[in-house]
């Protein structure tokens, strides 16, 4: 076990360079004078320019530049943001707690419909049932967010009234952030009414966000559960007079473990490329929209820590993953790496 | 069949349809469709804010992200399958340089790096392609580096170089056609992300800008209508929804014909 960390590390530190190359390279590629570009739209006055001069280093050559960028990444120094004048490292970790809520939830969802879907439509292969679930899943993940989000929008919060448009919580309760996740907050908040409050601020986000893993999770959940029911295993479990519902809970069921952990790993791009989306739209005040906003308002010390920060946050994810699948999986374990 | 319908649209916009998408006739600003009250025959899907018919807006509008779709696809394919090769053939520090810098461009999520890119290149949609483009060649490298490398071991590759093939003949006539097919399949795949991925750059003002009629651009444009008139963000959202289940039941289908030749690698 240790030594497969140890592998898994040694292979995430090019990659951690070269991520570092991008976020780097990325302000020096920009057009246009890049004290200028840094210092906003509101003009730079003398003192200011010294700074950011100084703080670029442009005069020294680029190597030189480069290796004192990383030594201020490894320090935990990311820079400032223009707009706010907070660490861009602050202004992160701040946001963090709410798109992670948002994804948890998000996948939570995916996982407890769709394992039970793709389980049901595999048991019942060629039926309109299975025909049903595989349509729903094609156009879940055929669909663009943005749009979803908004139509749900359309009926949920305007025709019917249900739910509210944006935001984590209604500004009529004042709840302390002791953890920064809103649900585990308003439970240890004694504001009457307030988990509630959050649970309902969370529902459309979390479907939006969750639909295309939920699509995905069900087809794979699906394919894996066909190619272990046809095993001859199972064949024998249920000749020597094994119920099917045992056969199904213990013996596909473990499979299909396999099949969701793969599947998370593969989704945590793509839950926080649609969390950009889906914060957007909502109004959630996450990392998506907090880099949109910056990227937008051209304060490209938050882009460059952002990208540096989110790309971590995925390779640490996809660390614990691949860790979480060793564990289920042993004999990946004493594999000897061919990638 | 639908698909067919979609490149129809496409080929024969100007003819068929009923406006000029940037024609804005200001005084029937905001009606809704046909169907509804207040309705005209004559913009079948209503107009927006400024008064031009959704329907020719939507109907260019597949002109464009077709376009997108297959210039992304082509683009990413044609040198992620070189490179890729040239990896698998090769090997050594070419091939690990060649799969390190996918690896980092995989680490971001696409979304992601190709709105930083589009930041750096300036909007619009040519830029949105390229950037989409990159962040889906990786995908393309490593598919077909992992054909070519069980491909190496093939006794054609061995006979075709002892009667003194060049490196590049072999790469290219002798192991490329067999490594087609998972690559096709994962074409069709991004051509229907990359529709998706175009609206969502247009949605997001870094792709295609007004007045273009691009599907994500559209929704972006009338977003703040949406109370009022709901009918301008539905309708180019189905047509992104349609379009990209057709293509997405094309691509089912192509992997299920190709399945029985793809090894299960």
């Amino acid at each position: 076990m240790f030594r497969f960390l140890i592998n898994r590390l040694m292979l995430l530190v090019p990659v951690f360079i070269g991520v570092t190359v991008v976020a780097f390279g990325f302000i020096r590629v920009l057009p246009g004078d890049p004290v200028e570009v840094l210092a906003g739209e509101r003009g730079v006055s003398a003192e200011k320019r010294v700074e950011i001069l100084a703080n670029l280093g442009l005069d020294k050559p680029i190597w030189q530049q480069y290796f004192s960028y990383l030594s201020d990444v490894l320090h935990g120094d990311l820079g400032v943001s223009v707009k706010t004048n907070r660490p861009v490292v602050e202004e992160f970790f701040e946001l963090f707690p709410a798109t992670a809520e948002l994804a948890i939830c998000a996948i939570i969802f995916a996982i407890m419909i769709g394992v039970p879907a793709g389980i049901i439509a595999a048991l019942k292969r060629g039926s309109k049932i299975d025909q049903g679930i595989m349509g729903i899943s094609l156009v879940g993940y055929s669909m663009p967010i943005f749009w979803w989000g908004l139509l749900l929008i359309i009926l949920f919060s305007n025709t019917l009234n249900l739910t509210p448009v944006s935001g984590r919580l209604s500004f009529l309760f004042d709840v302390d952030p002791v953890t920064g996740f809103m649900l585990i907050d308003t439970l240890l908040s004694d504001e009457k009414g307030s988990f509630l409050n959050a649970l309902h601020h969370l529902i459309l986000p979390t479907v939006v966000l969750g639909t295309i893993p939920l699509a995905v999770i069900a087809r794979q959940t699906r394919s894996a559960m066909l190619e272990v029911l046809n095993e001859d295993y199972v064949r024998t479990a249920r000749a020597k007079g094994l119920s099917t519902f045992r056969v199904v809970t213990i013996h596909a069921l473990r499979n299909a473990l396999i099949t969701v952990v793969t599947v998370i790993g593969l989704m945590v791009a793509i839950l926080l490329a649609g969390a950009i989306l889906t914060e957007t739209i909502f109004g959630w005040p996450g990392i998506g929209k907090w880099i949109i906003f910056s990227i937008f308002a051209r304060d490209y010390y938050a882009v460059q820590g952002g990208l540096l920060l989110i790309a971590l946050t995925i390779m640490t994810v996809n660390l614990i993953v691949d860790l979480l699948y060793g564990f289920i999986n042993p004999r990946i374990l004493h594999k000897k790496d061919k990638s | 069949m639908f698909l067919v319908l979609v490149v129809l649209m496409a080929l024969f916009a100007d003819v068929i349809s009923p406006h000029e998408p940037a024609e804005q006739y200001r005084q029937f600003a905001k009606l809704p469709p046909a169907w509804k009250e207040g309705g005209q025959m004559q913009f079948f899907l209503g107009t927006d804010y400024a008064g031009r018919d959704m329907l020719s807006r939507i109907i260019h509008g597949s002109r464009l992200s077709l376009l997108a779709g297959a210039i992304v696809v082509v683009l990413s394919l044609s040198v992620g399958v070189f490179l890729g090769l040239v990896a698998g053939y090769r090997g050594g520090w070419l091939e690990t340089t060649i799969m390190r810098v996918m690896d980092t461009i995989m680490a971001v999520p696409g979304l992601l790096l190709a709105l930083v890119l589009v930041a750096i290149l300036g909007p619009g949609l040519l830029n949105a392609m390229v950037a989409i483009a990159i962040t889906y060649t990786p995908y393309f490298v490593r598919l077909t580096r992992a054909s070519t490398l069980s491909e190496l071991n093939r006794d054609y590759v061995t006979a075709s170089k002892m009667t003194g093939a060049s490196s590049t003949r072999l790469m290219f006539v002798s192991i490329l056609p067999n490594c087609m097919a998972p690559v096709i399949v994962q074409g069709t795949l991004s051509f229907s992300t990359a529709i998706l991925d175009t609206a969502a750059l247009g949605f997001l003002g870094m792709g295609a800008q007004a007045p273009t009629p691009e599907w994500g651009t559209l929704i972006a444009e009338n977003r703040d209508l949406i109370l009022n008139a709901p009918w301008t963000v539905t309708f180019p959202g189905i047509a992104i929804l349609l379009a990209v289940l057709a293509i997405n039941l094309v691509g089912d289908g192509l992997r299920d014909a190709l399945d029985p030749k793809l090894k299960r690698s």
